[in-house]
């Protein structure tokens, strides 16, 4: 990982594994705990898969950053689907348009120290995910 | 020509007078803190900052401001660090930290104005000048000396956490931790990762958690233990908690809290009793 | 004895199905292995299936969804479903996931459910 970033394309279900592998990788690289590293790794699956069943693919860039002597990795997944319309919505538990269960999204953001998105229906769906080492 | 008198060339060519002069200073104005920090050890802090002031402020310290972070002050933040370092562990306030490089300014000012005479605008401007370092490094030591002992609590914060929440194997594949006092968030993650560890490590079949020292369940503490049990459960092994007196048992039931499927018990001695049972140990359940 | 997804191995022990799940299975080859598994549940007329994870350093939620589906399968076929061998940070993570697998028996490893197996059929 030179300059400290990845970028995964997410076309696929083995897709999906490489970037849970990249997303473990930056972890270790930071010296996460076990417990954080796996949190972020599930996390990193979750919106990874949404990418690409219902966001018709996309990528994932991993970047690790420094502020105040801890780091972090941070996780950008867009894709270029439809967007969310109503993204409140997406995050609440049991809530899902596929034929998943729901828990992805709402689940993925307890994981995480930081978790944004944003949707349109032009430009598709951005989820970005932060975890610190400690 | 006369040379040039500035803060600068003071730090360079009076370094004696200006260390032994604030050394001066640090004993009647009392922020030596002898009791704390023996003379020795403060005459050579003194002079090894001093020293790397000398080196860069010469330099760096241009009329138009500076900055404590940038590298060529690099010397001076290793020197103040180190005095950081040593004063915390000894217990010195940031008060005392701030108000011993302060002193620094009586030897400076008293050179500058026998250098310069009464009334100079020259003295003026090299009185802003070493005033501007002096407080600016002074600044630096007090946010140093504060993060050290910030880093200290944490570290502390850290410890206690272990300390007051020891997983124990009780029994061949029991482990029981007892938990006192509070629990907050950062303290549960602690102790549900500690215990999930330790089962893992004894192969414990179950894991009792005894709340008979904790001051008050709340909903947060009921949601803790609620995701405790449900992580030992995911693992294999069956969570029971014990020590629920009867406020603690009406306090739950008020706050409409439900606790599904999870074993409770009194005191240790019938939750062990359970756990002795579920393992088919022989001995009477009360 | 021996059914195969991929190279993931299914054994037979005791009258149980054991599976031990490799960690770098994607969501493609978790649903064959789910199919193979329950085949082979039918072949052995089987009383258990043993899924043992303890090579798993994730478990998300379309794993987790796969897990209970898998128990209710083998329940329809009158089989218990075992998940063995779950390591701590997982475990930490499906709860935050809001996924306690409230339909899957669990066990610290294969031989303790095994074991459990065994006994319920007695």
């Amino acid at each position: 990982m030179e300059d400290g970033r990845t970028a995964v394309t997410l076309a696929s279900a083995q897709d999906v594994a490489y970037a849970r592998e990249a997303a473990k990788r930056a972890m270790t690289e930071i010296g996460a705990s076990t417990v954080r590293r796996t949190k972020f790794v599930t996390a990193v699956s979750e919106i990874a898969r949404n990418a690409v069943i219902y966001g018709r693919g996309g990528r994932i860039v991993f970047e690790i950053r420094e502020q105040g002597g801890v780091r972090s990795v941070v996780a950008e997944c867009s894709d270029r689907g439809p967007g969310i319309a109503d993204v409140a919505m997406a995050l609440t538990d049991g809530y899902s348009t596929g034929k998943g269960l729901g828990r992805g999204l709402g689940g993925a953001k307890r994981l995480v120290d930081r978790f944004e998105i944003r949707s349109s229906e032009t430009t598709g769906t951005v989820v970005i995910l932060e975890s610190r080492a400690r | 020509m006369a040379k040039e008198v500035t803060t600068g060339s003071v730090l360079v060519e009076d370094f004696d007078r200006v260390l032994s002069g604030w050394l001066k200073v640090q004993a009647s104005e009392n922020v030596k803190r002898t009791d704390l920090v023996s003379a020795k050890e403060s005459e050579k802090q003194s002079r090894d900052l001093l020293a790397a002031l000398a080196d860069v402020a010469p330099e760096a310290a241009t009329a138009d401001g500076f900055d404590l972070s940038d590298a060529q002050w690099a010397p001076v933040r290793e020197a103040l660090e180190e005095i950081a370092e040593n004063r915390t562990e000894r217990g010195v306030s940031a008060a005392e930290m701030g108000w011993f490089i302060a002193s620094l300014k009586q030897p400076f000012f008293e050179i500058l104005h026998e250098e310069l005479g009464e009334t100079s605008a020259e003295l003026m401007r090299e009185i802003w000048s070493a005033t501007r370092i002096v407080d600016q490094v002074a600044l630096y030591a007090i946010e140093t000396l504060v993060q050290k002992r910030e880093a200290i609590i944490e570290r502390q914060r850290g410890e206690m956490t272990e300390v007051s929440a020891p997983v124990v194997k009780i029994w061949d594949r029991i482990v029981t931790v007892p938990l006192i006092g509070t629990l907050d968030s950062f303290r549960a993650q602690t102790v549900m990762e500690n215990l999930l560890d330790a089962i893992v490590q004894w192969e414990a079949e179950i894991a009792i958690i005894d709340i008979t020292g904790v001051s008050t369940v709340d909903t947060l503490v009921a949601q803790h233990l609620l995701k405790t049990a449900s992580a030992v459960r995911l693992m294999g092994s069956e969570c029971v908690i014990c020590g629920i007196s009867p406020k603690i048992a009406q306090t739950v039931v008020n706050l409409g809290v439900d606790l599904p499927n999870i074993t409770t018990r009194v005191d240790l001695q019938s939750g062990l009793a359970y756990a002795f049972r579920r393992i088919g140990v022989a001995a009477g359940e009360r | 004895m021996a059914g195969a997804s991929g190279s993931v191995p299914i054994v037979t022990i005791a009258g149980c199905v054991v599976v031990a799940i490799r960690d770098d299975l994607d969501d493609q080859d978790i649903l064959t292995l789910q199919d193979e598994l329950v085949e082979e549940v039918s072949r052995r007329s089987a009383n258990g299936v043993v899924i043992d994870i303890s090579s798993l350093e994730i478990v998300d939620t379309f794993a987790g969804r796969m897990l209970g589906a898998m128990a209710q399968m083998a329940g329809m076929m009158n089989a218990r479903t075992i998940v063995v061998g779950m390591r701590p940070a997982v475990a930490m993570t499906l709860v935050d996931l809001g996924m306690t697998l409230e339909g899957v028996e669990t066990a610290l490893n294969a031989d303790r459910a095994i074991e459990a197996i065994r006994a319920g059929q007695a």
